[in-house]
């Protein structure tokens, strides 16, 4: 049995723009905003850091393959750099490319950075391209995009729990409304502003049953952190905070291309979590889990999220909606900072945009007193890549 | 004995009334002749339709005994990728067949059909399915707009348990410049339409019939049916009339209902004709385009025994009205309508890829499991099944011809289409296996989890930069 990352590993530093349609900063600018304030933080210099992982998506749509975009835009003097990739999972996949650099002994000190830069693309929604099957999908994948595959989810789930698509849809608003609360109080957001349920469910249809304001927003961003062995932090600051999980579980196709999958959940999630529990050693996540900064790319991937990590109980998530649970004065706050909602969700930065809320909360250091949880001790982020049928999902727990 | 062992055919779902045609357009004509034509949707054409008429003529049919397929149509989208190899390896059929296409001229139909009956009769082949198919453009207001209609029929050509036999056969060739398109062009020219009727239409078709009832010494009165085009309907009458034709026996040519559908015209008349015979009829077809072939079958006992066929008589009773010209346009791609820049990303289809994968793109053949009899989809080497994970045990399987329901589905504005939303979702087919599929001829609002869906070859984009037509499966929504 593997001991896994537990305790072995703390963030000392981290940074992260402001997320927005950011017309006049190209990737290069967002590596440099990011790598500042997060180098700032550590109270390091460059020349102390040994490795790094760079997190990019669309390549082709900003900085080009390879690692070098990392390395130039820094000027890291000859550093191992490598690039990672895996949909939306990527900036916790470099993450956990520094962690585990780190935890191996092969360095003291490395950097995680992820940026995307989607603004460029001359329209709105994720770039279109080949997308989840390579080759296969000029030739058999239907006209998918992100929000009709996961409108398909709402579809199923609403079926599979007898909700009508007005009680379906009033749920969802529930969880949109709460992340506009929540964005609206955080200057790094890209929208600041709230919205009631009345206008989520008045808003344009995206992908029946999804409307506008199920749906996650469309920005540039970047985020950076900078990691080192447990028992050195404490040389560095006086409040690292420690990984306690880091899990990936990728699916295998049963979903798709099997037929026992209901449909109403992400199984990838479910089984990420599971892994990252026993790694974290966590029996109740209800109970034990401070605060989570989960995967929103639209509402509903928000309701099932919370089914599979077991904060709720399955088909139950509504109730625990409806009575405020994820709220920001809530037991269990779920998208603190307002979430890919409010952030939107440049995909090789959101990992780590995620990890810097929980990092900040942790520490104390929420950037407004009216943002700062209560003694929040174990935050989760969890970011899921692909569709509901067919995805990488990873989770990460960090702490006190 | 050599005749005709099945039929099918296709008729898309919409249809454009005359007077929705003259509303919009009518300022280039005078008036609206009567009726409506069967319009393809905007993911159909001849080529999608010859599949679905050879799929309906096939029914349950083993696909391995077919050894020959014959195209016939003027608006086949491949100048250069032979279209009947194509619509060959979508019906599932073995690659030890012959395979061509007739075009030129929409008399290719009927002398397919000839070619095929041959083809058995000299015994090179066994059984032939012959697919006529005609999807037309015509410009925004010209009278061919009015006169043509989409359709596809298919004919299946062997030598046992045959349903009509073939009795013989009279054609007569001209070059008759009536209309003509070269390979550059998109729309055709016609000549004065006085000249086509006067010098064509009432010449041939009577030339053809004549020589036909006098190499067989044959009366006009011993046919059941009379099947030939009718593209001017009162001259239509008037050929049969000199030929001494009572006008009970001529076959209606569904003009006023599909519209003129081209090659595939006659073969569609003889589709309907057979679809009312009994034993011993006799139908006399003939076809019109550069000249006429005219041919006579004798209906035989087994004309009862023909399975379950949507044929002419399901298609024609489902319809749907298509009350807006300015979708019409669009489908056809007759004007620029606008994509937006999502819409416009190149596709680049990976030739090689296509040809590698064409079972799994163009058959829709997945793969069963040995092992562990699951059916899965797209062909796969190591089994789905958690439980099982055979691998190198599969079998290829074939999911065109089995029907599904809806396990969940969506609406997508987002999505570039010429007709919002893109319905799509994932299909649990009947026997096993599990995909997602773009949904068509159906509306968002009818469409439920758990419906049944059948699938339907459609053409997924035309790659403009490139020329590809790429064409996959899609599921039809039952009841949708």
């Amino acid at each position: 049995m593997a001991e896994g990352i537990k305790d072995k590993v703390a963030i000392i530093g981290m940074g992260c723009t402001k997320f927005g349609e950011l017309w006049d900063k190209s990737a290069d600018d967002l590596m440099v905003d990011a790598f500042q304030e997060c180098i700032q933080d550590a109270g390091l210099e460059k020349k102390d850091i040994n490795a790094a992982w760079f997190g990019v998506h669309f390549e082709e749509q900003s900085v080009g393959k390879g690692a070098t975009s990392l390395a130039l835009a820094l000027k890291l003097p000859f550093l191992p750099v490598t690039r990672t990739e895996n949909f939306c999972a990527t900036a916790t996949e470099a993450f956990r490319g520094a962690c585990y650099g780190v935890a191996s002994g092969a360095y003291d000190i490395a950097l995680a950075l992820g940026v995307e830069k989607l603004k460029d693309t001359g329209y709105g929604g994720l770039p279109g391209g080949p997308g989840l099957m390579g080759t296969k999908s000029a030739l058999i994948m239907p006209k998918l995009t992100a929000p009709g595959a996961f409108a398909m989810m709402a579809t199923r789930y609403f079926s599979v729990y007898g909700l009508s698509p007005e009680d379906g849809k009033r749920m969802l608003a529930k969880i949109s409304a709460k992340s506009h609360y929540n964005g609206a109080r955080n200057p790094k957001a890209h929208l600041r502003r709230e919205v009631t349920e009345e206008q989520i469910l008045k808003a344009p249809v995206i992908a029946w049953p999804l409307g506008l304001f199920d749906c996650c927003g469309v920005s540039d961003g970047a985020a950076a952190a900078i990691v080192t062995r447990a028992d050195l932090a404490r040389k560095f600051r006086p409040d690292p905070i420690y990984v306690k999980a880091l899990q990936v579980a990728v699916s295998s196709g049963e979903e798709l291309m099997y037929t026992k999958w209901d449909g109403a959940h992400v199984e990838s999630g479910y089984r990420a979590g599971r892994q990252a529990y026993k790694e974290a050693g966590i029996e109740n996540p209800r109970e034990e889990i401070s605060m989570a900064e989960v995967h929103d790319c639209f509402s509903i991937t928000e309701a099932v999220t919370m089914e599979d990590l077991q904060f709720s109980p399955r088909g139950k998530v509504k109730d625990d909606i409806e009575a405020g649970r994820f709220n920001l004065d809530g037991p269990q706050p779920i998208q603190p900072d307002g979430g890919l909602k409010c952030f939107g969700h440049p995909i090789g930065a959101s990992g780590l945009r995620m990890l810097y809320e929980m990092y900040k909360q942790l520490q104390g250091k929420a950037d407004l007193p009216e943002r700062q949880l209560k003694n929040p001790r174990l935050g989760l982020t969890h970011n899921m890549g692909g569709f509901p049928a067919m995805n990488i999902v990873s989770v990460a727990i960090v702490g006190l | 004995m050599v005749g005709i062992t099945s039929y099918g055919a296709y008729i898309p779902r919409y249809r454009m009334n005359h007077n929705t045609l003259f509303t919009a357009v009518g300022f280039l004509l005078t008036f609206p002749p009567p009726g409506e034509n069967a319009v393809a949707n905007q993911d159909e054409d001849a080529l999608t339709m010859a599949v679905g008429a050879g799929a309906d003529c096939l029914g349950s049919m083993k696909r391995e005994m077919v050894d020959g397929l014959y195209l016939a149509g003027t608006s086949q989208p491949y100048v250069l990728r032979q279209n009947s190899a194509l619509i060959a390896t979508a019906l599932d059929l073995p690659s030890s067949i012959r395979s061509a296409d007739f075009t030129g001229s929409t008399r290719s139909g009927t002398t397919a059909l000839l070619a095929a009956l041959d083809a058995v009769n000299g015994e090179t082949c066994s059984n032939v399915l012959v697919c006529a198919s005609d999807c037309r453009l015509s410009k925004p207001g010209s009278p061919q707009e009015y006169l043509y209609g989409d359709g596809a029929a298919s004919l299946l050509v062997g030598s046992e348990d045959v349903i009509a036999t073939f009795e013989g056969a009279y054609s007569v060739c001209y070059d008759f410049p009536d209309r003509w398109r070269a390979s550059t062009e998109k729309f055709e020219h016609a000549w004065e339409d006085r000249f086509i009727r006067d010098s064509g239409y009432s010449q041939f078709i009577l030339e053809a019939i004549s020589g036909l009832l006098k190499r067989y010494n044959l009366n006009i009165k011993d046919f059941a049916k009379i099947a030939y085009p009718g593209l001017y309907p009162r001259e239509h009458g008037a050929i049969a009339k000199r030929l001494g034709a009572d006008p009970a026996q001529l076959q209606d040519t569904l003009l006023s209902t599909i519209g003129d559908t081209g090659a595939a015209s006659p073969l569609m008349m003889l589709v309907a004709a057979l679809e009312d015979a009994r034993p011993n009829d006799m139908i006399l077809v003939a076809g019109f385009g550069s000249g006429s072939d005219a041919m006579f079958f004798r209906v035989t006992e087994r004309i009862s025994e023909v399975g379950e066929r949507r044929a002419v008589k399901k298609h024609l009773a489902a319809k749907k009205d298509l009350a807006s010209y300015e979708k019409y346009l669009a489908f056809r791609n007759l004007a620029p309508f606008d994509l937006g820049m999502r819409g416009e990303i190149s596709i680049r289809t990976p030739m090689s890829a296509l040809f590698r994968e064409r079972k799994v793109v163009l058959s829709l053949c997945g793969s069963k499991c040995r092992k562990c009899g699951t059916a899965q989809y797209p062909y796969q080497r190591v089994c789905v099944n958690p439980d099982c994970g055979a691998v190198d045990q599969m079998d290829d399987y074939r999911f065109s011809d089995k029907t599904g329901v809806i396990f969940t589905y969506t609406g997508d504005y987002l999505a570039a289409s010429m007709d919002p939303p893109s319905v799509y979702g994932l299909v649990d087919f009947e026997g096993g296996g599990r995909f997602w599929f773009d949904f068509t001829d159906c509306d968002l609002e009818s469409v439920k989890v758990g419906m049944p869906v059948e699938m339907t070859f459609r053409r997924r984009y035309v790659d403009e930069p490139t020329g590809v037509h790429g064409y996959s499966w899609k599921a039809t929504p039952i009841g949708g």
